[in-house]
């Protein structure tokens, strides 16, 4: 008598366990729909928080230009010529870089602003020219720039240009040789 | 029943194996309980020995003995095998152990479970020790596996949620095994609220463990899917929420934290009411109490993350469902201070260890209430205070009480009387120890200084230093404890079938031993 009781009690007690193992994972669908109907926690609301220390009441434009050094056969220029945009707030820009050779070749991209005091004040989160790009023979790329303009940027200043030249690597193999390593300093 | 029932006493005439085999084969509940004992007791000795390298780490700032990636491999593994491997299979163990002899049944419920539930257990911890040895080293992203740092580790992760697997299994097993146990083979007149305490706390334990064990075990599927099979329940990069993680691992985490503690709460009503010579005082409101706690676990998770972003009214349900806690909680406390009222007592080691439960378990609860006010535990948040906070519910109250059940039921299981006065000498050191340890952090904590991380700001140098030496004089004192259970088991002072002079029920009316088989004829209870 006893056997079969505690048999069908174990029966019980398994299954609970095993619907508690699935209700672990109703509990995704269910936080997310939660959030979804109060509102919490969503990506979307997250995008579109208010930044306070965007300045609307300014509009800066945003020039774009591309130099290739004379050594480097390399086709570079902006996807976008010119952009609007408030200190403040968060944008992202493309450059096209093309290697016009049937070698592999390491370049590097250096900035320059125009006025040159807005160099302070762009604030650059990625960039292509953090580090050196090795373009394969023929290669063709879009890269990003994603920054932002720090508000307290002088009040006359309202056009700023933001120019890149590539140069060729100075110690491109020594920089591919050396890339195990680098990262320690 | 597991064995044939025709021998009252001994095992030798059975043909069992004998030597390892026995260990490996046995289904026999005080065997098991034996061997979950040893194993928690080992298993203590190495996470305590991890305990041990963080504190040197921290006897000064700045780093001198291992570098912070190991420390943090330290932090992760000490608190995975402290609660994982060392609290909960010796809570197991007493359960193996007494909760049959309490109830006045011949064995567990379902001896080949209970057997492969323990043998589930080495596996686990073995494969937790062996992460520190894979390539990149042990786990280092803390005992509650929050992605992120989960989900990006190398192998010793994997097999550290593998281990949590294993450990998780035999959790469940143990548990359906207690409970089909404590339902279905009481002796006859041994009604519901006539149980001893300890079996009503293990009785509502396990239905927590089964509620919550394979919610823990979802989550870490959901992590080991994250990182081996594209999935994208916590990672970012996919669209997931590491915050579900912490949803999820807190809806098992806080139940779970009551898992370690309601036996705690059932050792101690055995042994104030035997040494106060009175019976317990508020014996139903004590398991309504329980009760209320275990269901109340299940709603204030949320306090373990506070500064994740939630909305106010979240905050304050939280916040005042943690502090309702403090009310059964309190009921308790009450009722062990109203047993020793007016009681002749005696203070023996387990007496004097339960008592040093009921007032360092109580300050471990305060600072409790003082993390679940929300605006403070933003600040308190991963501070030292937090970890002063649970150090004391766990050490002070979970681990005091397993030491105090070790000494209170050990003449019972070897027959001998254990040593007084070395028990004694345990005591003091322990616990003056453990406060020099753990006391400081408080002050720490609210000082600002961060948990989990090897290296600290030189104004908490002094406190840090005094956290040390209490540490290692803590650490070193528990050898004394083993020293003495393995002098009780080689010999002593024979013990009495009551052993204690107020001990009450079935456990001390069997002879001391306890035989190999106890009560193949059920007792009846008047």
């Amino acid at each position: 008598m006893e056997k079969t009781e505690n048999r069908i009690l174990l029966r019980k007690l398994w299954i609970a366990a095993l619907g508690m193992f699935g209700f672990g994972f109703l509990m995704v669908p269910f936080y997310n729909k939660i959030c979804e109907v109060t509102g919490i926690n969503s990506g979307d609301a997250q995008v579109l928080a208010k930044n306070t220390q965007v300045d609307t009441s300014r509009t800066i434009t945003l020039e774009f230009d591309a130099n290739v050094d004379a050594n480097l056969p390399w086709r570079f220029t902006p996807v976008q010529s010119s952009i609007s945009m408030h200190p403040g707030e968060m944008v992202q820009v493309l450059y096209e870089v093309e290697n016009l050779t049937d070698r592999d070749i390491t370049g590097q991209a250096i900035p320059s602003y125009g006025p040159q005091l807005a160099a302070q004040y762009v604030k650059k989160i990625e960039c292509f020219c953090f580090t050196g790009q090795t373009l394969k023979a023929g290669e063709k790329r879009q890269m990003p720039v994603m920054m932002v303009m720090d508000p307290s940027l002088p009040a006359d200043v309202n056009t700023i240009t933001l120019s890149y030249t590539f140069f060729v690597h100075p110690e491109a193999n020594k920089a591919a040789h050396a890339a195990g390593q680098g990262t320690n300093g | 029943m597991a064995h044939d029932a025709t021998h009252a006493h001994d095992d030798h005439g059975h043909a069992q194996p004998s030597g390892i085999m026995r260990w490996l084969t046995t289904t026999n509940h005080k065997d098991i309980g034996s061997l979950y004992m040893w194993f928690a007791g080992i298993m203590f000795l190495i996470a305590g020995t991890m305990a041990l390298v963080i504190r040197a780490e921290l006897f000064q700032p700045g780093l001198q003995v291992v570098d912070p990636e190991f420390f943090n491999q330290m932090t992760t593994l000490h608190g995975l095998i402290m609660v994982f491997g060392v609290i909960m299979p010796a809570w197991a163990g007493f359960a193996n152990w007494q909760i049959p002899l309490m109830i006045g049944a011949p064995d567990m419920a379902f001896p080949r479970m209970n057997n492969w539930g323990f043998w589930l257990l080495p596996v686990a911890g073995f494969l937790l020790v062996l992460t520190l040895f894979m390539p990149g080293g042990g786990p280092a992203g803390g005992w509650t596996m929050y992605p992120p740092l989960f989900i990006q580790g190398g192998i010793s992760y994997d097999l550290t949620i593998f281990a949590v697997h294993i450990l998780g299994a035999s959790s469940i097993m143990g548990s359906i095994n207690i409970i089909t146990t404590i339902l279905n083979m009481r002796a006859p007149g041994m009604t519901m609220m006539k149980m001893p305490l300890f079996v009503w706390t293990w009785l509502i334990t396990a239905y927590l463990l089964i509620a919550t064990v394979p919610v823990l075990a979802g989550a870490v599927t959901m992590l080991l899917t994250d990182r081996n099979f594209d999935t994208h329940f916590f990672n970012a990069a996919g669209g997931g929420d590491p915050v579900m993680f912490q949803h999820i691992f807190w809806f098992f985490g806080h139940p779970e934290v009551y898992i370690l503690i309601l036996p705690a709460f059932g050792v101690v009503s055995q042994i104030i009411p035997t040494f106060a010579r009175k019976p317990l005082f508020g014996y139903a409101s004590m398991v309504y109490a329980t009760a209320s706690i275990a269901i109340l676990s299940f709603i204030v998770w949320a306090h373990h993350m506070f500064t994740v972003g939630m909305p106010a009214t979240a905050q304050l349900f939280f916040m005042y469902s943690t502090m309702l806690i403090a009310v059964p909680t309190g009921v308790k406390v009450f009722n062990w201070v109203a047993t020793m009222w007016k009681g002749s007592m005696t203070f023996e080691t387990p007496m004097l260890f339960a008592i040093a439960f009921v007032c360092l378990f109580t300050i471990g609860g305060f600072s409790g209430l003082v993390c679940a006010m929300t605006p403070v535990d933003i600040q308190i948040h991963d501070t030292y205070y937090v970890v002063a906070h649970f150090h004391y519910v766990l050490v002070s109250g979970a681990l005091f009480a397993i030491i105090a059940g070790v000494y209170y039921w050990l003449p019972k299981w070897t027959g001998h009387m254990y040593d007084e006065r070395l028990g004694k000498l345990h005591f003091w050191l322990s616990v003056i120890s453990m406060n020099i340890t753990f006391f400081p952090m408080h002050f720490l904590g609210l000082a600002g200084m961060p948990r989990r991380y090897a290296d600290y700001a030189l104004q908490f140098a002094e406190f840090n230093a005094i956290a040390s030496v209490g540490a290692f004089l803590f650490g070193f004192s528990q050898l004394i404890f083993l020293y003495l259970i393995i002098k009780a088991i080689k010999g002593g002072q024979k013990a009495t079938d009551q052993v204690w002079e107020g001990a009450e029920g079935l456990e001390w009316t069997v002879p001391s031993p306890a035989p190999y088989h106890t009560f193949e004829t059920a007792p009846v209870v008047k």
